[in-house]
């Protein structure tokens, strides 16, 4: 059976050495372009779909309203308990409401695919998969930040509390770490709605864990060990603790060491919910399992 | 009427009752809600909050199970596409869709019951009912009357193609200015009226004073009077939004 791919037919003299060096460079220049166009255009239009849902009717309700009403509930539930400050509850549910925007959006990014018939398409794509999920992540990330920079302000402006002005630009950074991190997770969240049909109770589990466990509302010294050591592994953790740090004043200098943890965490996540999309991905072309869960 | 009225109520409960979001999401996302709650009061010296806040995370699910759902009532006829032929149906639209509101409400009864549980095996919260007859009259006339409110709010969003998000929205105000987990001295003078406005106050009060000591009967009565009074508004409602539909043919927003 003779060769029919493109290799063969390159003639004999130009094989090999100098010229498949600048073939193979091409080649790989091509793909790169392929992936930055996947990355930015698949993330546009990704941006511009997650838009086309998320109305107005939806978006102030849901992102806006809603998390400065979580800050107000937990803020009255502490000063009942006469635990924290409202400091302390208007940093911790500020930047834990990003999770809603970030684990439901990209844990969407499977289940609405998915929903719409259109899941296998996108898998059988020749498209590089790495762009294609983690540029549908930056307008996530971005969404996510601006949810979570809203609340702190607006939550911060009824309760009343005191951030001195230096500390805003390292806690928009932490800000965007956290919306980051969390983008992490939810990939992974993304990775199982390849094998979970009901992803809104799942990404509403993750947002409750969250909730709990990351030291947003409950003090870590106030939970079991167990989990407050397991509280260390999850995105948030880390943020909340700098933000609080640097509301109280300290250098950034001082938290860039929580501001890392946070983001490897995600960076963690989200190599683990790549790793889950392809092999599930792998899985359900053997199985024929796509559309099965 | 009764009849439609039963049968409705029996008919989403089977079907609140096989749908995963609904039933499981139902239980379990107020429990992390109460876990948050139960951690930071338990980390009080005084254990009675602890108590008062058991019952309120209990009946803070019947809401939550209510809200959001509530508000998407209409629209998921509208999606199915049968919102016309119940309207057009020789029933009033309302014995349809009030029982449709208390069902939702009614599904909440498993989240307050797993959290109490929760709370008695994870946290040690013993609950000893004083007056268990106003305990069990208390808990059907809270989740009457918030079904009623869940059908005002079905009602009141029947414009908007995005309602649930407004029923979202409203979760945590009704939790937070009803006083499920903060006593209403807490909040500021100009709160107290819109909480006496809400019948999850005198609900989770009714709840609260048969377990714990106090006047249930009188707030259980007010409670199901403000019912009484959201159903009326609801209908009256209705009628109006009804019939503008029919004039100007806009009851699908297509």
């Amino acid at each position: 059976m003779s060769n029919t791919a493109p290799e063969s037919r390159v003639p004999r003299g130009v094989r090999g050495g100098a010229g498949a060096w600048l073939r193979r460079a091409g080649g790989a220049a091509g793909q790169g372009r392929v992936g930055v166009r996947v990355f930015f255009v698949g993330g546009l239009i990704s941006y511009r779909a997650l838009f086309g849902w998320l109305s107005p009717w939806v978006f102030i309700p849901s992102l806006l309203v809603a998390p400065v009403f979580q800050i107000l509930l937990f803020v009255y539930i502490g000063r009942s308990a006469a635990l924290e400050s409202d400091e302390f509850y208007v940093i911790g549910n500020g930047l834990q409401y990003a999770s809603i925007p970030c684990v439901f959006a990209m844990t969407n990014i499977i289940a609405g695919e998915r929903f719409q018939q259109t899941l296998g398409s996108i898998l059988i794509t020749p498209a590089p998969r790495l762009p294609l999920f983690v540029g549908r992540a930056l307008p996530v990330v971005l969404n996510g930040f601006f949810v979570a920079a809203f609340g702190l302000v607006v939550g911060g402006l009824i309760v009343g509390i005191d951030v001195p002005a230096s500390a805003y630009g390292p806690l928009a950074l932490v800000t965007a770490v956290s919306a980051l991190s969390c983008t992490g997770l939810g990939l992974l969240s993304a990775g199982l709605g390849l094998i979970v049909r009901e992803t809104a109770v799942l990404s509403n589990v993750i947002f409750g864990i969250l909730l709990v466990c990351t030291g947003a509302n409950v003090p870590l010294d106030a939970l079991p060990g167990w989990l407050s050591t397991a509280a260390q592994g999850l995105p948030f953790t880390h943020g909340i603790e700098a933000a609080r740090l640097l509301a109280d004043g300290a250098a950034f200098g001082e938290v860039a060491r929580l501001v890392g943890s946070e983001g490897l965490i995600g960076i963690v996540y989200a190599t683990a919910g790549y790793l889950l999309i392809r092999v599930l991905e792998l899985h359900s072309r053997k199985h024929a399992t796509l559309e099965r869960a | 009427m009764l009849r439609l009225l039963w049968v409705g109520w029996v008919m989403h409960m089977k079907m609140l009752t096989r749908s995963a979001f609904n039933f499981w999401l139902g239980i379990v996302y107020p429990l992390f809600f109460a876990t948050a709650a139960f951690f930071m009061f338990q980390s009080g010296d005084d254990p009675k909050p602890l108590l008062y806040a058991s019952l309120g995370a209990a009946v803070m699910g019947i809401w939550g199970a209510t809200s959001t759902a509530a508000g998407a009532a209409l629209a998921r006829e509208r999606w199915t596409g049968t919102l016309e032929l119940l309207v057009t149906a020789p029933a009033h639209f309302a014995l349809i869709l009030l029982p449709v509101t208390i069902a939702m409400a009614t599904i909440g009864i498993y989240s307050m019951i797993s959290t109490l549980v929760w709370g008695r095996l994870v946290f040690g919260i013993e609950l000893e009912v004083g007056d268990p007859l106003a305990f069990v009259l208390a808990v059907p006339a809270t989740v009457v009357s918030i079904g009623a409110l869940g059908f005002l709010l079905a009602v009141a969003f029947v414009r908007f193609r995005q309602a649930w998000a407004l029923g979202n929205m409203l979760e945590y105000p009704v939790w937070l200015v009803s006083g499920f987990l903060v006593p209403l001295t807490l909040f500021p003078d100009w709160v107290r009226p819109i909480s006496w406005a809400l019948a999850p106050t005198w609900g989770i009060s009714a709840i609260r004073g048969a377990a714990l000591g106090g006047s249930p009967y009188g707030d259980i009565a007010l409670a199901l009077s403000l019912g009484a009074g959201y159903t009326l508004a609801g209908i009256l409602l209705l009628e109006r939004a009804l019939r503008t539909a029919r004039v100007k043919a806009s009851l699908s927003l297509s």
